[in-house]
C-alpha cells in the first residue's frame, strides 16, 4: 500500500509541470507588455509606459526580465518565480497577485467547505433511503429532485432563490456582509484572526455578526451544494441497487441478521467505493462551481475576483487562481486515491 | 436476478414503460421546431440576402468573411432605455406575435425577450451539436488509433488523456480567454478541447471488445491494411450506439456553455443566448439597478425555463436510451 501512495505521489509533480507548461504556452501569445505583469511585484504600467523611458530602456527592462531569451528558459524562469511565491502583479486588485489571493481565500474556504460536510452526508443517507425504499414515495421525490438539480444551472437556481428569498421575503442578502457588519469586521477593535467571519466573530464574541454571516452564507451554500449532490445522489442509489442484489447480500440475509445490520455493515460499505470515486469530480465541481456562485451572489471571494479578472484581461490573476485551483484538485485526488485503497483493498494488487 | 433469463422487451417496449419519456421526445421535438422555424417565429429586421446568415451564426463566417452584412442572432434593442417592458398582451393577437411589440417583455436595455429565446434556441442547439460533433470526432480518432493498436501508442495516447482529465477546463478555459479575448467561438473551442478525452476513452474501450472479433482476423488474414480494418470494419460495428451516446450529452454541453455566457464571457450582451440573457437580468435581481426584483419577473423566468426544459428534455432521453443501450443497468432506475 505504501508503495501504491508513493507511486502516486511521485506522479504528482509531473501532473503540475504538464499543467504549468500548456499554461505558460498559452502565455506566450501575449505581448511583451502584459508578459511582465507576471513578474513584477509592482505595477508595470507605471514602470514600462512612464513617457521618461525610450525604446532601449524599454528594451533593457524585457532583457532584465527574460522576455527575450528562448521558450524553454523562459519557461523555468517562469517556475522558479512561481516556487518563490511571485506570481505577478494584478491590475484588478491592485497587488501582487499572491497578497491578493491570501485576502480571498477565507470567503472561498468558508463556502466551500460548509457546503461539502452536508453536500455528502445528505447525499449518501439520501441515496442509501432511497435505494432501499426503491419505488417507494422517498425513492420518487430524490428521483426528482436529482433530475431537475442535474438540468437546472446553478446559475438560474441561484438566482431564482435570490428573488425568492431576498426580492419577496427579504430574509437572506446577497454580498458576504451587511454594510453595518463590514464597518465593525474592518475596524480596529474587531481582530481578524483567521479571515473566516463565522470563526472571527466567535472569537472577537460579536454574536450579531456571526448570524450576520451565517445569513449571507446560507443561499450560495445551497445553491453551491445542490448540482454536485444530485449527482452524488443518484451514483449513491444505483450502486446501493446493485449491492443489494449481490450473493453476500443475500447470504447475509439468510443467515437471518436484522435488516439495519444487513445494510449498514454488508450493503452500504461496498455501495460507497464507486461514490468515493465520484466525489473527486465533486470536489472539482464545487471548486469550479465557486467561481458562478460567488458571481451571481456578489460575494467578494478568489471566484468573484477571477471571473472580474478575466474580463478585464489580468491575465497574471487568472493564471496564479488556476495554478492555485490545479494544485488543491491534485492532492484532492491524492487523498480520495489513498482512501480509496483503504477502502477496496482489491487495488492495492492492480 | 431473474430478469436476466428473461428476453430483452423491445426497445418500443420499454420506451412506453416510461412515460417521462414521451414529454421529454415531445419538448425536444418542440426545441427542435423553434430552431427550424426561427426566421418564421421572430422575422429578423432586415432581410438577409443570402440563407447562409440565417444558418450559420456570425462568429462562425467571421473568419471566411470580411464583414457580415446581416446578424439575424442579434437581438433587436428597443431605443436607448435600459429599464424592461413587461409583457404586451396585445402582440399575441396573431401568431407567430409580433416581436416589435414584446410578446414577452423585453430585458435589461430593452432587448426583446422573446427574439432572444426564438434565436437563443439556434444558438443553444447549434453550439451543442458542434461541440459534441468535433469532440466526438477527435475522439474517435484518438481512441480509435488508442485501441486498434494497442502497446506504446495506447499508452501515450491514454496518458495524455488522463492528464487532460485530470486538468480543471473551467479555469483554463478563463486562462484561455483571458488571453485570447471573448466570445462563443472561443469557449466552443475550448469546450472541444477539454470535450473530446471522455470520448476518445470510451471509443478506445468499445474498440478493444470489437478487434479480436473472427471477422477482423478473417480480415486481416485477407491482407487489409490498418486504415481498411479500422474504418471499414471496426469502426461500422461499434459506432452508432457511441454516437447516440454522445449525442446525448448537447444537454449537458449547452448547460456548461450557458455558464459562461452567464459570466460575461460570451459573444457580446446583445448575442441571443440563454446565459446571456440572464446575466442581463441579473442587475435587477439584486437591486443594484432599482426597482423590485418582483416586478421584472419576465427577465430572468423565460430564459431560466428555456435552459431547464431544453437540459431536461435531454436528460430524460439521454436516461431512457442509457437504459436500453446498457442491459446491465436494466431495473436499476
Amino acid at each position: 500500500m505504501l508503495a501504491y501512495i508513493i507511486r502516486r505521489v511521485a506522479l504528482l509533480p509531473l501532473m503540475w509541470l504538464a499543467a504549468t507548461l500548456i499554461i505558460f504556452i498559452v502565455m506566450s501569445f501575449l505581448g511583451p507588455y502584459q508578459r511582465l505583469s507576471l513578474y513584477l511585484r509592482s505595477d508595470p504600467e507605471m514602470i514600462v509606459s512612464a513617457k521618461h523611458l525610450n525604446d532601449e530602456q524599454r528594451q533593457r527592462i524585457f532583457e532584465k526580465y527574460g522576455l527575450n531569451d528562448p521558450f524553454y528558459v523562459q519557461y523555468f524562469n517562469w517556475l522558479g518565480q512561481v516556487f518563490q511565491g511571485n506570481f505577478g502583479w494584478s491590475k484588478t486588485a491592485q497587488k501582487p497577485v499572491l497578497d491578493a489571493l491570501v485576502e480571498r481565500l477565507p470567503a472561498t474556504l468558508e463556502l466551500t467547505l460548509l457546503s461539502i460536510g452536508p453536500l455528502i452526508f445528505l447525499a449518501i443517507w439520501m441515496g442509501v433511503k432511497s435505494a432501499v425504499y426503491q419505488n417507494k414515495f422517498l425513492d420518487h421525490v430524490t428521483r426528482f429532485v436529482a433530475i431537475t438539480g442535474y438540468s437546472l444551472p446553478s446559475f438560474v437556481f441561484a438566482i431564482f432563490a435570490l428573488v425568492i428569498f431576498y426580492g419577496l421575503l427579504d430574509w437572506l442578502p446577497p454580498g458576504r456582509l451587511s454594510l453595518w457588519a463590514e464597518h465593525i469586521v474592518y475596524s480596529s477593535e474587531f481582530i481578524r484572526y483567521t479571515g473566516l467571519n463565522l470563526v472571527d466573530s466567535i472569537l472577537n464574541e460579536r454574536w450579531d455578526i456571526w448570524w450576520d454571516a451565517f445569513k449571507h452564507l446560507i443561499l450560495p451554500v445551497v445553491s453551491l451544494s445542490y448540482l454536485s449532490w444530485a449527482g452524488l445522489l443518484r451514483v449513491t442509489r444505483s450502486s446501493m441497487l446493485e449491492t443489494l442484489q449481490q450473493d453476500y447480500v443475500v447470504t447475509a440475509h439468510a443467515k437471518g441478521l436484522p435488516e439495519k445490520k444487513v445494510i449498514k455493515k454488508h450493503a452500504r460499505r461496498n455501495a460507497l467505493i464507486p461514490v468515493l470515486t465520484l466525489s473527486g469530480f465533486v470536489i472539482v465541481g464545487l471548486l469550479t462551481g465557486v467561481f458562478i456562485i460567488e458571481t451571481v451572489f456578489n460575494y467578494r471571494g478568489v471566484g468573484f475576483w477571477a471571473v472580474d479578472a478575466t474580463l478585464k484581461f489580468d491575465v497574471p490573476a487568472v493564471i496564479g487562481i488556476t495554478l492555485f485551483t490545479a494544485t488543491l484538485i491534485v492532492l484532492a485526488n491524492l487523498i480520495i486515491d489513498i482512501l480509496y485503497t483503504i477502502f477496496d483493498p482489491r487495488v492495492r494488487y492492480d | 436476478m431473474t430478469d436476466e433469463i428473461k428476453p430483452a422487451p423491445s426497445i418500443w417496449k420499454r420506451l412506453k414503460k416510461n412515460k417521462l419519456s414521451f414529454v421529454a421526445i415531445g419538448l425536444l421535438i418542440f426545441f427542435i421546431g423553434v430552431m427550424f422555424a426561427a426566421p418564421w417565429l421572430a422575422p429578423p429586421e432586415q432581410t438577409c440576402p443570402s440563407y447562409i446568415y440565417y444558418i450559420f451564426p456570425d462568429w462562425l463566417l467571421s473568419p471566411f468573411m470580411k464583414d457580415i452584412p446581416c446578424k439575424p442572432h442579434e437581438m433587436p434593442r428597443d431605443g436607448f432605455t435600459t429599464t424592461p417592458l413587461p409583457p404586451n398582451a396585445a402582440a399575441w393577437a396573431t401568431f407567430p406575435p409580433d416581436w416589435h411589440l414584446h410578446p414577452l417583455g423585453t430585458t435589461e436595455n430593452r432587448y426583446d425577450i422573446w427574439y432572444g429565446l426564438v434565436w437563443g434556441t439556434r444558438t443553444a442547439l447549434f453550439a451543442g451539436a458542434l461541440i459534441v460533433l468535433f469532440s466526438f470526432v477527435i475522439g474517435l480518432l484518438v481512441g480509435g488509433m488508442s485501441g486498434y493498436f494497442g502497446g506504446w501508442v495506447d499508452a501515450i495516447a491514454m496518458r495524455f488523456v488522463d492528464f487532460m482529465l485530470a486538468l480543471p477546463g473551467f479555469l483554463v478555459t478563463l486562462v484561455l480567454v483571458s488571453v485570447i479575448g471573448r466570445g462563443l467561438d472561443k469557449i466552443i473551442l475550448a469546450s472541444i478541447i477539454f470535450g473530446w478525452t471522455t470520448y476518445a476513452r470510451l471509443i478506445r474501450g468499445d474498440i478493444l471488445s470489437v478487434r479480436e472479433r473472427e471477422y477482423i482476423q478473417a480480415t486481416r488474414a485477407l491482407g487489409a491494411g490498418h486504415a481498411r480494418i479500422l474504418f471499414q470494419h471496426i469502426v461500422p460495428n461499434m459506432i452508432y450506439p457511441a454516437l447516440i451516446l454522445a449525442s446525448l450529452d448537447i444537454g449537458t454541453v449547452v448547460l456548461g456553455l450557458s455558464a459562461f455566457s452567464f459570466l460575461g464571457l460570451g459573444s457580446g450582451e446583445n448575442y441571443a443566448d440563454w446565459g446571456q440573457m440572464i446575466a442581463l437580468a441579473r442587475n435587477r435581481i439584486a437591486g443594484v439597478a432599482g426597482g423590485s426584483s418582483l416586478e421584472f419577473w419576465y427577465t430572468y423566468i423565460f430564459p431560466g425555463l428555456a435552459i431547464f426544459f431544453f437540459v431536461l428534455a435531454w436528460n430524460l432521453i439521454g436516461d431512457t436510451v442509457r437504459d436500453i443501450l446498457d442491459p446491465r443497468q436494466r431495473g436499476n432506475r
